[in-house]
């Protein structure tokens, strides 16, 4: 039994003694999965390179070529972005040289921290406010809108601190104003009359707003990992942490500068008609498109013409959803403000039967290093996200059907609202560590494991003797499975969690010492050496229970309030409490029977 | 066998009760002392701000470094060696108005221009709001771990055992953090993580010394308490230094090879090993006495039955 707990311990840990590899990883911007047809034309951008791949895996949803040193990982990824980088994102990552059948029992290295490979970590807040402003300014749009639609008069809208106050001439206009807009929004305002004379106030509820902030941050994410996306990294983290904060961490990136613009790229919307009446193919191919058009690439690479002038901006889109039309094909769902509304109204009602193109434009500051001096340029991507037929007039709230599917909706609904209204972010925090620094920090973390462990070992040989060797292999047990536990969980290793390793290893130790006591206390008062072990077992045993479980509460609670690296410490700390339990009690107790379990007249132990 | 500590006789600890007292008392007194005249020196983790460290090929020109920097308009920089000559340390303090996350750019873009082999290290930007929410769950995590504590040995052994313990511990934090406070060690929030781990740790120490004297109240019949608890103490004085020592071996490898990045986290453990032996023994054990602990708090329940007794042995 315990051979084979230890047999899986040292199968898990093993994995992270691999030294990692160049590689060069490669996943779809859109949800299409990577087929062996891909994958060629992979293998022959570098082949025609002249750069040779030592191993290549495709799991569907990723490419990963491995190759012989950085320098040709480095030029494998220059070649692959030019190939295919328009469809794929190419990153650097360093691939672990697990054995395959190590990996085939899902026997994978831990990842590492930032401060161990270098990285930045980035926790950003999303400007609450400024998302409850735009909302209110836009319900103030829409009221207005609403009562000239409905001929309702008012003498005046204005914003007041978070509400909304219409003013009318008598209590008439008033309720009947009150009853239209209650039709409309009275699941997400609330309406209520100042004594003031013929007033209406309309606040946002307490629901409405928490679903405003809901989505603000949401749509943050969205952007932010599609930006992310661009700047190639391996295994980038982007999460909701509290109510209106996001972490984003990019292991491997260097370049924090260039970092942060792209992740401060702003971004908006353009919708333009299809110039059906030329060929784009022929414009791509003299480079010149007919006056009045401009040439754009499709998503799936193929060009398009577009007409110059712009027919509305994503300014106006006050929300954008995912659903399905009247025959059940995937569709998005769009409203316009009253403005927007009014203008798109006119031009597709002139354009209807002809095909609208959806031009999603990233606007990002660039700086480079041009002859020691940085120059900023601004650069500006543009992207045909959609294209689709104008089926008749469109006007507040319409949709855009000719999707593949509903996932490509909800992927256009998001940038379609990315695009128009994302809250503005801040970083509170950033924490960057160079490549250098990493390596320096396993270095430093794995030699103060190792020389302690050694020190420790020569104490405990000295001090118990054979005791002391069951001790030790216990503690050495302990190691390897708390190293095969967190790699099971694929727990993040970091600095504090290297000095928690370290931490509870001392600390593990305290149990054989217990139990060794307690066998030589035996001992003395005169106990026959095998009741000793036993007794000295037995009785040990609830102490050390006692002594561990109040650590663990320790741990628990840095892991419930601490932040970051301290959280990896307690998740080290709580397990390797854990381990060490086992392995100080039941481990050491196997290996001290099957030195002297087979004797049963013992006369002297060494301890 | 080779024994460093081994007693034919329990050594009288609690006679030495009163002087003990007094030199816990003192010693809390001067780090409660330090806490208040010198406070922590806290790091950006907890002050908010920015943190740089800068990496030079040759020895870094720490006074150029002010100069450039200086000329950049931020003025309450402080620059200083870290580690070697050519490792920097650069602190930006919170300055309102100014977008902090570009203040680390703008630095390493001057650096680099008076000379170009300057490589970043590491960069820690902590803006104010987080600071003061790293710090208030700080102060959270260590009144949680006190309570949990508290409530464990509550009902593992009795309340006297669990305010003991929690006590003396206490104590050992508060003396870690006074001796930071009086040696100005920086304070971040690895050696917070190493405070609680002290906290979880040093009670450890308690429970093993409690869990003798909770023995010993069952077995030692004809004995006062004070004998009891001398008598534990003596036991287990051999596992409490052979334990401490090998923890204080990992310890001490940690501040040799762990590097600046660990080495106060290492020194706040070591200091918290070396006060957790005293206070367990000369700390909680005395508590145990000041609060009055009776062979019947320990004794189990159905003796406990007799108080309701009459004189005859009837109960009525």
């Amino acid at each position: 039994m315990i051979a084979v707990i230890l047999l899986v311990g040292v199968i898990y840990s093993v994995p992270n003694f691999f030294p990692s590899e160049p590689a060069v990883q490669l996943s779809p911007k859109l949800d299409q999965p990577i087929d062996p047809a891909t994958m060629q034309r992979f293998e022959q951008a570098l082949q025609a390179k002249g750069l040779t791949v030592r191993a290549s895996e495709n799991n569907g949803q990723q490419a990963l070529f491995r190759f012989e040193d950085t320098d040709t990982q480095l030029k494998a990824s220059e070649a692959l972005k030019e190939a295919v980088g328009s469809q794929f994102v190419v990153a650097l990552n360093l691939a672990p040289s697990t054995p395959g059948w190590l990996r085939a029992l899902n026997a994978n290295p831990m990842y590492l921290g930032l401060d161990l490979r270098g990285g930045v970590h980035f926790l950003m807040e999303v400007d609450m406010q400024a998302a409850t402003d735009k909302a209110i300014d836009r319900y103030e749009d829409e009221f207005r809108d609403l009562l000239r639609e409905q001929d309702i008069k008012y003498q005046g809208i204005a914003r007041e601190g978070d509400s909304i106050v219409a003013k009318f001439n008598d209590a008439f206009a008033r309720d009947t104003a009150e009853n239209a807009l209650r039709k409309s929004y009275g699941d997400s305002l609330q309406f209520s009359k100042p004594a003031d004379g013929n007033s209406l106030q309309a606040s946002i509820s307490q629901a409405t707003l928490v679903g405003i902030q809901k989505f603000a941050v949401q749509q943050n994410i969205i952007t932010l990992r599609k930006r992310v996306n661009e700047l190639g990294v391996a295994e980038p983290v982007i999460q909701q942490q509290g109510m209106n904060r996001i972490v984003v961490q990019l292991p491997g990136v260097q370049d924090t500068a260039r970092a942060k613009e792209i992740l401060g790229a702003t971004a908006t919307l353009e919708f333009r008609l299809v110039d059906e009446e030329n060929d784009p193919f022929q414009a791509q191919q003299n480079g010149r498109p007919p006056i009045g058009s401009q040439l754009y690439k499709e998503r799936n690479g193929n060009p398009i013409l577009l007409k110059r002038k712009v027919m509305l901006t994503g300014d106006y889109i006050t929300d954008a959803s995912s659903g399905f039309d009247q025959n059940n094909r995937p569709a998005v769902h769009i409203t316009l403000d009253g403005k927007g509304a009014s203008r798109f109204a006119k031009v597709t009602g002139e354009n209807v039967q002809k095909l609208m193109a959806v031009v999603f434009i990233e606007t990002k500051i660039d700086s480079k290093e041009v002859d020691g001096q940085q120059v900023k340029t601004s650069k500006t991507t543009e992207e045909v996200i959609n294209v689709a037929r104008i089926q008749e007039q469109l006007s507040k709230r319409f949709q855009i059907t000719g999707l593949d599917s509903p996932k490509e909706s909800r992927d256009l609904a998001l940038l379609l609202r990315a695009g128009a209204l994302a809250a503005p972010l801040y970083i509170v925090e950033e924490r960057t560590v160079g490549p250098s620094m990493g390596k320096e920090n396993i270095e430093k973390g794995f030699n103060s494991n190792i020389w302690g462990f050694a020190a420790v070992v020569v104490f405990m040989l000295v001090y118990y003797r054979m005791f002391g060797l069951t001790a030790s292999l216990a503690l050495g047990i302990n190691g390897f499975f708390l190293f095969a536990l967190l790699s099971m969980l694929q727990a993040t290793l970091t600095l504090p969690g290297l000095a928690g390793i370290a931490l509870t290893l001392g600390m593990a130790i305290d149990a054989n010492v217990l139990i060794n006591e307690r066998i030589r206390e035996e001992l003395r008062a005169g106990a026959s050496p095998q009741v000793a072990i036993n007794a000295g077992y037995d009785r040990a045993w609830g102490t050390i229970l006692d002594s561990n479980l109040t650590t663990l509460i320790a741990g628990i609670a840095l892991f419930l309030l601490g932040s970051g690296p301290i959280k990896g410490f307690a998740v080290v700390l709580c397990l390797g409490i854990l381990t060490s339990m086992f392995s100080a009690v039941t481990v050491s107790r196997a290996i001290v029977n099957l030195i002297y379990g087979y004797k049963p007249r013992l006369q002297k132990i060494s301890i | 066998m080779l024994e460093f500590f081994h007693f034919k006789k329990a050594i009288p600890f609690m006679r030495y009760g009163k002087t003990t007292t007094a030199i816990s008392l003192a010693t809390f007194l001067f780090s409660v002392w330090a806490l208040f005249f010198y406070g922590l020196n806290l790091g950006v983790d907890f002050t908010g701000g920015t943190v740089m460290e800068v990496r030079y090929a040759q020895a870094a020109p720490l006074d150029t470094i002010r100069e450039t920097i200086k000329a950049t308009g931020y003025h309450e920089v402080a620059v200083q060696n870290f580690g070697s000559s050519q490792d920097v340390l650069i602190r930006v303090p919170l300055k309102e108005g100014v977008s902090s996350a570009q203040i680390s750019e703008q630095i390493m873009g001057v650096l680099k221009s008076t000379t170009p082999d300057v490589s970043l290290s590491k960069v820690d930007f902590v803006g104010g709001q987080v600071g003061q929410e790293l710090y208030e769950n700080g102060g959270l995590a260590l009144l949680l771990v006190a309570a949990g504590i508290i409530i464990y040995l509550a009902i593992r052994f009795e309340w006297r055992f669990a305010v003991s313990a929690a006590i003396a511990n206490l104590h050992d934090v508060v003396i870690i953090l006074g001796l930071f406070a009086f040696f100005q060690w920086q304070f971040d929030l690895t050696v917070l993580a190493g405070v609680l781990a002290i906290l979880g740790y040093s009670v450890n120490e308690s429970v093993v010394v409690f869990d003798r004297i909770r023995e010993n109240i069952r077995t030692m019949r004809d004995e006062t308490i004070p004998d009891i608890i001398d008598s534990a103490i003596t036991t287990t004085m051999s596992r409490t230094i052979i334990t401490h020592l090998s923890t204080q071996i990992m310890v001490t490898s940690m501040l040799w090879f762990g590097g600046e990045a660990l080495h106060n986290f290492a020194l706040a453990l070591t200091i918290g090993i070396m006060f957790g032996i005293y206070s367990s023994v000369l700390v909680a054990s005395p508590l145990l006495l000041l609060f009055g602990l009776k062979r019947e708090h320990m004794i189990p329940k159905e003796e406990e039955k007799i108080e309701g007794m009459n004189a005859d042995g009837s109960v009525v």
